[in-house]
């Protein structure tokens, strides 16, 4: 039998600002056969260094995640872009060091993308949840672009009964979140979310989804500052059937 | 003309974005571009094929760049042309004007080309009493705007048919001011009017290059409207003023390059005019020039050579990645303050100008990679941007605060325990103050990104707090 203990890199973002995705994600996971390990020592899997440029911190904290995670089976990322950090952008740091790189290599052939693993490696094609209302769905620039994330959401979407799926005109185009982008080029990031505020209200769709973290947050900031009346939802949220919780920047009921 | 720099990006882009015409523009032609694209690739199952061909020439070419750039003078030579070469911009000013100062030239009609814009020929002939005239549309438009060009196959993208009305009324008032402009080919008329003298009187024509071949010696232009041809073929004297990374080694590579030029530039299968010419008016020639002048420009280019930037040299000047990319068609080409913006611009100015000047222009993108995934050569463009953001960091040029900010983020994402504690805490505290409306509409340390959107609070807990309180 396949062995399928997998451990769950939660991400920073999530960690901190959404639970609810982790234990979307655990739930989904669990779903599907797998053996859920949260490790314990993990925080952030070093993308803000690696984009500003700071190579050496990024390497450090590569190593952290590398020797935290490298026992698993697999390693799950509910966010496209700190998967396509550790899969893709991992080993390039490793370049001049075979010890590492030979370690980043092997732990950037088992990590993978929440949805896709489902999808792609445990076989799954439909979820049993519940949803009623008409979503549409962003797809993140990472996930679509390293990691070729596109029908996987969309299928297990619809799956779903009661769940209307309306296409977002460029649905591919980046929101303007771009990790510290969105506050060192404030005003341009504006502009890129603004543009898609107007493509997401166009749909006429109530909930937005899409997977990655900082673009969901960077969007729901946009419309909620727009007084737009729109939930905004992690899609594993949708997936593993916990639409009930408030959406992302709604204050809980209690 | 407002003259902007690449230092002052953020400003020129504030100063973009309220620009109602500039969005109304790029909003138009947006979408032609990129669908346009799109088109024409659908209808080339082998475009794939075509493009990974296209990036090993180039790859091939400019590993044995001196190689085929002596075999091209050669070639050059034997057919009866000059070639000069030039290792800065100034160096190719001084050789444009010597050439038109030895012929006696008061009037030179250009062809579109890049390399002027970067070695700033216009000015240069101007302050030398030489008046330039730009015969491509869009270079004429701007050049009576005295504007630059901003963006590297469509100068004159960021203004709208109104604008551009405006200024032929303004500039063409021997015409009959009730007449009507309102379209593009009316518009086009009227320039081809008021250009076809011009054409005439110049005595020396200057174009670029989108390809020069080792093997014959021949410069290629592909253009729209034909005005590269009759700047080439009237004038006594014909200057190619080109980058030595233009060269090809042979005609065939230049056909497979100019079969993903024109898709990934205008969604065209072929450019309407593709111009091959070699040296000057050979005897049984009916017309062309009688002198043939090639410039060869470096201007920093070797400098990128054996680098982690090499593959930058590989770029065909298509446009595909500033038309697709999210910033450039938030800001327009003049926020990036030199010839060359978009994506493109953002790994090569600071190539050719140093990072110090254009150091904004790598960091001003959101690495979403749509760039990488339309270039026909395959240029990494986020990739190399991170490097110049490396270069940067390493050089302490990346401002301050955001360098401390990082490095004290790194620091407590390297102790995770550390990071517990701060975070379980901060957050709770968080969460608990933002519970009422779920979101901020300011907070002091996010003034970045409660600017222009609410912050959604965290949920409460954080997602490790109330696991390790469950197992
Ligand atoms: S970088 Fe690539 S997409 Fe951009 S202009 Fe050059 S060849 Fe075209």
């Amino acid at each position: 039998m396949k062995n399928n203990r997998v451990a769950l890199f939660i991400t920073c973002l999530v960690d901190l600002f959404r639970p609810t995705v982790g234990f979307a994600s655990i739930k989904l996971l669990e779903e599907a056969g797998c053996e859920v390990v949260v490790p314990r020592q993990q925080t952030c899997c070093g993308q803000p260094a690696y984009n500003t440029g700071d190579r050496a911190d990024t390497i450090s904290i590569a190593k952290q995640v590398i020797v935290e995670f490298e026992d698993y089976d697999y390693i799950i990322v509910p966010s496209g872009s700190c998967a396509g950090m550790i899969s893709k952008h991992y080993p390039a740091l490793f370049s001049q060091d075979s010890n590492w790189l030979d370690r980043a290599n092997r732990l950037s052939k088992k990590t993978y993308e929440l949805i896709s693993f489902l999808t792609d490696i445990m076989g799954v094609d439909s979820v049993d949840s519940e949803f009623q209302g008409t979503v549409t769905y962003h797809d993140a620039c990472s996930g679509l672009r390293e990691l070729s994330i596109h029908d996987q959401p969309r299928r297990l979407l619809s799956s779903i009964d009661g769940l209307h799926l309306r296409e977002l005109d460029d649905a591919n185009v980046c929101c303007g979140f771009g990790g510290t982008f969105c506050v060192k080029y404030a005003d341009i990031s504006n502009r890129m979310v603004e543009t898609k505020a107007e493509q997401v209200i166009a749909t006429g769709a109530d909930t937005l989804l899409a997977g990655d973290l900082g673009c969901l947050l960077n969007m729901a900031g946009k419309l909620q500052r727009d007084g737009v009346e729109l939930n905004v939802r992690h899609v594993a949220e949708v997936l593993a059937g916990m639409a009930d919780k408030p959406a992302i920047g709604v204050p809980s009921k209690d | 003309m407002t003259e902007s720099i690449p230092s002052q990006f953020k400003e020129n882009a504030v100063r973009q974005l309220a620009d109602e015409d500039l969005r109304q523009a790029l909003t138009k032609s947006k979408g032609h571009f990129t669908g346009g694209r799109q088109k024409s690739i659908d209808n080339l199952p082998e475009f794939e094929e075509l493009r990974d061909k296209a990036r090993d020439i180039k790859n091939h070419t400019i590993e044995n760049l001196d190689f085929y750039l002596e075999a091209y003078e050669k070639k050059v030579l034997s057919s009866g042309g000059h070639v000069h070469w030039a290792s800065t911009a100034k160096d190719a000013q001084e050789i444009v004007l010597n050439i038109c100062q030895t012929v006696g030239a008061t009037s030179v009609n250009k062809g579109k080309s890049m390399i002027g814009e970067e070695c700033d020929i216009n000015e240069a002939l101007e302050a030398a009493g030489i008046n330039a005239v730009e015969t491509d549309l869009g270079e004429y438009i701007i050049q009576i705007r005295n504007e630059r060009p901003s963006h590297i196959i469509a100068p004159a993208v960021h203004l709208t048919k109104a604008q551009v009305e405006e200024s032929f009324r303004e500039t063409h008032t021997h015409l009959d001011p009730e007449r009507v402009l309102d379209e593009p080919p009316t518009l086009l008329e009227e320039a081809r009017k008021v250009l076809r003298k011009k054409y005439f009187e110049a005595e020396v024509g200057i174009t670029g290059a989108n390809f020069l071949v080792a093997e014959t010696g021949s410069s290629i232009i592909v253009t729209n409207e034909g005005n590269g041809d009759l700047s080439q073929l009237l004038p006594r004297v014909h200057i190619v003023l080109a980058s030595i990374e233009k060269v090809v080694p042979n005609l065939e590579d230049a056909s497979t390059l100019l079969r993903v030029l024109a898709r990934s530039a205008t969604g065209q299968e072929f450019s309407v005019y593709t111009t091959i010419s070699t040296g000057p008016r050979r005897d049984e020639d009916l017309d062309g020039p009688e002198e043939y002048h090639v410039i060869l420009l470096d201007n920093g280019r070797t400098s990128m050579l054996g680098t982690e930037f090499q593959d930058m040299l590989r770029c065909i000047r298509c446009g595909a990645c500033m038309n697709h990319c999210p910033v450039y068609q938030s800001v327009g080409g003049h926020a990036y303050g030199w010839v060359y913006p978009g994506p493109m611009g953002a790994v090569l100015s600071p190539g050719l100008l140093g990072v110090d000047e254009a150091g904004h222009l790598p960091n001003a993108s959101t690495f979403c990679g749509r760039c990488e995934e339309v270039c026909p050569v395959h240029i990494p463009l986020p990739k190399m941007m991170r490097h110049w953001r490396e270069r940067e960091f390493e050089r302490h040029l990346t401002p301050n605060a955001y360098r401390k900010g990082i490095q004290l983020w790194s620091f407590i994402a390297l102790r995770p325990n550390l990071y517990k504690r701060l975070t379980s805490f901060h957050i709770r505290i968080l969460g608990w103050i933002g519970r009422r409306r779920g979101r901020f509409s300011s907070l002091p340390m996010a003034k970045g990104w409660t600017k222009y959107r609410d912050l959604p609070a965290p949920e409460g807990k954080t997602f490790q707090k109330q696991w390790s309180e469950r197992s």
